[in-house]
C-alpha cells in the first residue's frame, strides 16, 4: 500500500543564534539562570520600551545564509506577529515576514544509493524567542503558571526548506547536514534537548505521479533526530491509512508524543491564529551592504564538505577517516594543526582517531580541552619517526602526557624510555636470551621459524621495551643462524 | 511680577543672578498647582516631595557653578513619559497604579540638567483624543473658559502652561496632540520632526507617528526646551543621528527672503470665520515683516484623516497588546481562565475610545482586509509626504490654521467620534509626513477663546520654523495675554 504513495516533507528549523546578548536588548542569553534575572524594560515589554537590533545576530544570520547558499537581502524588514500568550510579553513576536534576511538557498544531501540530492531552502528569517511557562510543582502552586522571561527576546534564525524531501531518511540527512553547518559556523550550539536547535516538520502524502501536494500536517515537539524520524514515519503511515480507509487528511498542527511514538492533533486550521503581521514601526529596515556580506564571507570557515575532499585529495586519507575527522570542526582543526607540524597526515589521523578520541571518550573531555595539544602529539610522533621510541612505548608515553601535560621528550627522559639502538647493548641481551633458551633455539633451527617472535619478545622484555624491535629482529636472526 | 508668571528664560536669569533659588521657584509653583488644580484637573500626580528634593539639588549645582540651561526650572510632564519611581498612568485605569522603574530618554535629559519635575499631567487615555475628555482621571478644563475643553491629547500640558502651573511642559504629538491643545489654550506647542527626539520611554500610541514636543509660554522657551531633549538616542532605532543646531541663536527676527506658503486645501468649508480671519491677519503680519506669501497646494490633504485613523489604530492595536494583566497593570483576579483574564482585565482597564481604536486597528490588520486598509493607507501616506516635499521645493515654511474651530464645549463632541476626529484635520498630515510643525497664539474668537496658527517646517529644520515663529511673536502681543484665572 505504502508504495503507491509519495511522502513530501518540508522542514522548519529554529536555530538559536549564539550571541552573548538578546536580539533586541542588552540582556544576557545565558541558559539556566534564576528565572527573570536576565530581563530589562525591553524584554519585559514595559510601557515605552523600544527594541534595538543586535548587529551580531545579523552577522550570524548572514553567516548561515552564505553557508547555505542563500541570497542575502540588501534590505529586509522586521514585522510584528500578533497573538496573546503569557510567555509573549509584548503581545506580539518580532519576526520577519515579507522581506526575510536570507532567501533562495540550498543544501546537497547524500542519499543511501550514493547519489546527491539538492534540498531547497526557501528562506531564513530572524526573530525573537518567547519566554517559557513553568507550572507550579507544590500543592499550593499546582494551579499557578509562572512566567520566566529569561529566554524572551533571544535571537532565533528560522530556516525554512522547500518541500523537497521524500522520506524520513532524507529529512534526517538534511537536518544533520544543516545541524553540522550551524555548529561548524559557530552560529548555534546545536543542542536539541535545550531547544537551541528545534525542528517542525510539514508532512503530506500523495499518490505517485500526482503533481498537486496533499494536505499537510505540521508536526511539533520533535527534540531529537530519533524522534523526528519516528514522528515522520508514524505520520506518513497515519495519513496513508486515513486516505486508504476513505478519509481525508485535514490541515492541522500535531504534537509528537515521545512516550507513545504517535502524533496527536493540537489545533486545526479553523483555530489557526490570524497573526495580523505588520511591519514593526519601532525598527528601521535592516540594510546589509555588499561590503558587509563580503566581510562576513571572508570569515567563513572551511565547511565539512570542503574539508572532507581536501583530506582525501590533498592529504591522502581514506573517505572514512576524512568523514570522521571533518565531522567536528574542532577535531578537524586539531587534525589540521597536527598535520601542519608533523607533515605525516596518515599517522596523525591514526593517532587522533585512535588514542586521542579514545581518551576524550574515557575522560569525557572535548577536543578543545584535551591535555595533549597538537604540539604535544606531534612531538610524540617525531620521536617515533626518528626511532627514539617504539610505537608500543609511544602508547605509554601518550598516557603519561595525557595525565600531566608534559612533552614526550620530558617523559622519555624522565622515565628512561629512550629506545636502545646501541648494537652492543642489544647484542648482549640477544646472547643472554639465546643462552637461556636452548630448547627453543633447537626448535627454531629445526625449522620452526615462527619462534622468532618468542625470542624478540624475550629480548624486548629484557630491555624493558626500549630495544629497537627492528634491530633486535635482525640481530637475533644473525646470531641464531650464525651468519 | 509673581514667580509663577515668569518664563523659562526669565527664571533662568533670576536663578543665575541668585535673585531666586530653585526651592523658592518650586514652592511657588507647587502652591500655584495646589490652588488651581481642583478647577483645572490638569495634573494626575503632583510631585510635592520629589520636586523639593530636586530643587535642593539644583540649588547645590547653582551654588557650585554647575549650571545647565534647565537647572532649577520647574517643568511638568505628560503622564505618558516613564519617570523612575513615579506613577506613570497614561490616564488609564489599566496603569492606574503603575510605577515605572526607568526614565524615558527625554526625562533623563532634562533630569541631567537638573530641571525640577513638578508633576505628571493629565491627558487623553493613551494619547487617544482631541479634547482631554478621554481620561480615567477626569476631563481637563480650559483655563480661558472652564466650560470648554483644553484640546487633546496633551490637554493637561497646554492647560498647565496657560494657567502658569509650570514654567514649561513636555507633551507628545501623534496627530496634533501638542499643537491643537496649545492653540486652544494660547500657548506655544512644537512637534519636532519624527526622529528628532527619542521616543524611548514614551508610552507608545502609534509608533510611526508619535513625537515628543515642548509646550511653553513663548517661542524662546520652546527653543530652550527643544534644545535639551533633541538629538540621537541609540535606544530608539527611529531616532535620527543628525546635528542639532543652536535653536536660540536662530531667533534673529530676520525674515528677509523667507517664502511662506498658504496651502489652499486648508482654507475650506468648515473653517471657522474667526479662525480664518486670524490666519489671514497673521499672513498679513508676515508680509509686513518682509516674507513672501505664496499660495500652494497639498493635493492629498482630504485623505489624511482617513489614512491616519487606519495607520494609527493599526499600530495602537499592536502596541496596546502588552497590557494583558500578566506582568503589571490591572488584572481581573476573578477570572477563571487565561482568556477570561485577558478579556476582563482589558475590558475593565481600557476606556471607550481606546477600545474603539484597538478594534478599528485590529480590523484594519486582519487577514483579508490588510491590503485594502493598511497597505492602501501606507500608499496614501507616501503621497501625503510627497505633497510636503514638493511644496518645500517652493517655500520655506507653511502657514495654516491649527484647528478648524476654537476650543469646543465640554461634552459637545463626545457622542460623535467622527466630528472629534475631524478637529485634527490640519495637524494630522504633518505627522503622516513626519516633518515638524508648531502652534503659536495668533488671536481670539468673538467669544474670547484662543486661536492658534500653525507653522510647518521642512524635515529637521526646526531652526527656521522657530525663527519664523519668533518673528511673529515679536510683532504681536497675543502670547502676552493670560487667562483671568
Amino acid at each position: 500500500m505504502t508504495q503507491r504513495y509519495e511522502t513530501v516533507i518540508g522542514l522548519e528549523v529554529h536555530a538559536q543564534l549564539t550571541t552573548n546578548t538578546k536580539i533586541f536588548c542588552g540582556c544576557s542569553t545565558e541558559f539556566g539562570q534564576t528565572p527573570n534575572s536576565q530581563t530589562c524594560p525591553v524584554c519585559l515589554a514595559l510601557p515605552g520600551a523600544l527594541p534595538v537590533l543586535n548587529q551580531k545576530a545579523v552577522e550570524l544570520a548572514i553567516r548561515t545564509g552564505l553557508a547555505t547558499n542563500c541570497q542575502i537581502a540588501p534590505r529586509s524588514i522586521f514585522a510584528r506577529k500578533n497573538y496573546f500568550y503569557p510567555d509573549l510579553p509584548k503581545g506580539y513576536q518580532i519576526s520577519q515576514f515579507e522581506l526575510p534576511v536570507c532567501e533562495h538557498g540550498w543544501l546537497d544531501i547524500d542519499l543511501e544509493n550514493g547519489e546527491r540530492k539538492r534540498i531547497g531552502i526557501t528562506r531564513a528569517h530572524m526573530e525573537e524567542d518567547a519566554g517559557k511557562l513553568v507550572h507550579g510543582d507544590t500543592p499550593e502552586t499546582s494551579s499557578n503558571s509562572l512566567v520566566d522571561l529569561n529566554r524572551a527576546c533571544t535571537p532565533l534564525l528560522e530556516i525554512v526548506s522547500e518541500p523537497d524531501m521524500r522520506s524520513a531518511d532524507e529529512a534526517i540527512s538534511y537536518l544533520k547536514k544543516l545541524h553540522q553547518i550551524v555548529v561548524y559556523l559557530g552560529v548555534c550550539d546545536g543542542n536539541l534537548e535545550e531547544g537551541s536547535f528545534r525542528c517542525d516538520a510539514n508532512i503530506s502524502v500523495r499518490p505517485y505521479g500526482q503533481e498537486e501536494l496533499g494536505t499537510r500536517a505540521e508536526l511539533k515537539n520533535l527534540n531529537s533526530f530519533r524522534f523526528i524520524k519516528q514522528a515522520i514515519e508514524f505520520e506518513v503511515e497515519r495519513q496513508i491509512d486515513l486516505i486508504e480507509s476513505g478519509g481525508k487528511v485535514v490541515q492541522e498542527t500535531r504534537l509528537f508524543d515521545s512516550n507513545t511514538g504517535m502524533t496527536r492533533s493540537m489545533r486545526g486550521k479553523e483555530d489557526a491564529h490570524d497573526y495580523r503581521y505588520v511591519p514593526d514601526p519601532d525598527l528601521v529596515p535592516l540594510v546589509i551592504s555588499q561590503e558587509w556580506i563580503e566581510e562576513v564571507r571572508a570569515t567563513l570557515p572551511e565547511l565539512p564538505e570542503a574539508k572532507r575532499s581536501r583530506f582525501v585529495e590533498e592529504l591522502g586519507l581514506t573517505a572514512y577517516d576524512a568523514e570522521v575527522l571533518a565531522a567536528d570542526r574542532e577535531l578537524a582543526d586539531y587534525f589540521d594543526a597536527s598535520v601542519a607540524l608533523a607533515k605525516d597526515a596518515k599517522s596523525c589521523a591514526n593517532w587522533i582517531m585512535g588514542d586521542v578520541l579514545r581518551k576524550l571518550k574515557e575522560t569525557d573531555t572535548t577536543i578543545a580541552n584535551a591535555p595533549v595539544s597538537p604540539e604535544l602529539l606531534t612531538g610524540l610522533l617525531a620521536r617515533i619517526a626518528d626511532n627514539t621510541i617504539s610505537g608500543k612505548i609511544a602508547k605509554k608515553v601518550f598516557e603519561k602526557m595525557w595525565q600531566n601535560g608534559q612533552t614526550a621528550d620530558q617523559i622519555i627522559d624522565k622515565e628512561g624510555l629512550k629506545q636502545v639502538t646501541d648494537t652492543g647493548a642489544i647484542e648482549s641481551l640477544v646472547d643472554e636470551v639465546i643462552a637461556a633458551n636452548p630448547g627453543q633455539v633447537a626448535e627454531y633451527l629445526g625449522g620452526k621459524e615462527k619462534l622468532i617472535g618468542f625470542f624478540v619478545g624475550k629480548v624486548m622484555q629484557a630491555s624493558q621495551g626500549k630495544a629497537n624491535p627492528g634491530m633486535v629482529n635482525q640481530l637475533l636472526k644473525q646470531k641464531l643462524t650464525g651468519n | 511680577m509673581t514667580i509663577h508668571d515668569l518664563t523659562l528664560a526669565e527664571l533662568r536669569a533670576r536663578l543665575d543672578n541668585r535673585e531666586l533659588s530653585a526651592v523658592e521657584v518650586t514652592n511657588a509653583y507647587l502652591e500655584r498647582i495646589a490652588a488651581t488644580n481642583p478647577d483645572l484637573n490638569s495634573f494626575i500626580t503632583v510631585c510635592n516631595e520629589t520636586a523639593i528634593v530636586e530643587a535642593q539639588a539644583a540649588d547645590q549645582a547653582l551654588a557650585a557653578g554647575e549650571v545647565a540651561p534647565l537647572t532649577g526650572l520647574p517643568i511638568a510632564v505628560k503622564d505618558i513619559f516613564n519617570t523612575a519611581g513615579l506613577r506613570t498612568t497614561c490616564a488609564s485605569r489599566i496603569l492606574e497604579n503603575y510605577v515605572s522603574p526607568y526614565d524615558a530618554t527625554a526625562i533623563a535629559r532634562i533630569k541631567a540638567q537638573k530641571a525640577v519635575i513638578v508633576g505628571k499631567l493629565n491627558m487623553d487615555e493613551f494619547a487617544m483624543g482631541s479634547s482631554n475628555e478621554n481620561s480615567a482621571f477626569g476631563a481637563v478644563r480650559n483655563p480661558w473658559n472652564l466650560e470648554h475643553v483644553p484640546g487633546g491629547s496633551s490637554g493637561g500640558s497646554a492647560a498647565s502652561i496657560a494657567a502658569h502651573q509650570a514654567a514649561a511642559a513636555l507633551g507628545t504629538d501623534t496627530g496634533g496632540s501638542v499643537r491643537q491643545p496649545a492653540a486652544h489654550c494660547s500657548v506655544v506647542g512644537l512637534k519636532p520632526t519624527y526622529g528628532r527626539v527619542s521616543r524611548y520611554g514614551v508610552v507608545a500610541y502609534a509608533s510611526s507617528l508619535d513625537q515628543v514636543g515642548p509646550v511653553t509660554r513663548d517661542v524662546r522657551d520652546s527653543a530652550l526646551l527643544l534644545q535639551a531633549i533633541a538629538g540621537y538616542d541609540s535606544a530608539d532605532s527611529t531616532s535620527v543621528d543628525t546635528p542639532v543646531p543652536d535653536y536660540q541663536a536662530n531667533l534673529t527676527g530676520d525674515l528677509r527672503g523667507m517664502k511662506i506658503g498658504l496651502p489652499k486645501e486648508y482654507f475650506i468649508e468648515g473653517l471657522d470665520d474667526d479662525v480664518r480671519k486670524a490666519i489671514t491677519d497673521a499672513a498679513a503680519t508676515y508680509k509686513a515683516l518682509g516674507a513672501e506669501i505664496i499660495e500652494v497646494s497639498l493635493p492629498h490633504t482630504a485623505y489624511a484623516v482617513a489614512c491616519y485613523y487606519l495607520i494609527a489604530t493599526a499600530e495602537a492595536s499592536s502596541n496596546l497588546a502588552r497590557y494583558d494583566g500578566v506582568r503589571y497593570g490591572l488584572r481581573d483576579e476573578n477570572a477563571e481562565k487565561l482568556i477570561d483574564m485577558y478579556m476582563q482585565s482589558r475590558a475593565a482597564g481600557f476606556g471607550t475610545e481606546v477600545k474603539r481604536r484597538i478594534m478599528l486597528g485590529t480590523y484594519a490588520l486582519s487577514s483579508g482586509y490588510y491590503d485594502a486598509y493598511y497597505i492602501k493607507a501606507q500608499k496614501v501616506r507616501t503621497l501625503i509626504r510627497q505633497d510636503f516635499l514638493d511644496v518645500f521645493e517652493k517655500v520655506d515654511t507653511l502657514l495654516t490654521p491649527v484647528a478648524p474651530t476654537p476650543a469646543f464645549a465640554l461634552g459637545e463632541k463626545t457622542d460623535d467620534p467622527l466630528q472629534m476626529y475631524l478637529s485634527d484635520i490640519y495637524t494630522i498630515p504633518v505627522n503622516l509626513a513626519g516633518t515638524c510643525a508648531m502652534s503659536l497664539p495668533c488671536g481670539f474668537s468673538a467669544k474670547g477663546l484662543p486661536i492658534g496658527l500653525q507653522l510647518i517646517g521642512k524635515p529637521f529644520d526646526e531652526a527656521t520654523m522657530l525663527r519664523t515663529a519668533h518673528a511673529f511673536e515679536q510683532a504681536t502681543e497675543w502670547h502676552k495675554r493670560t487667562p483671568k484665572f
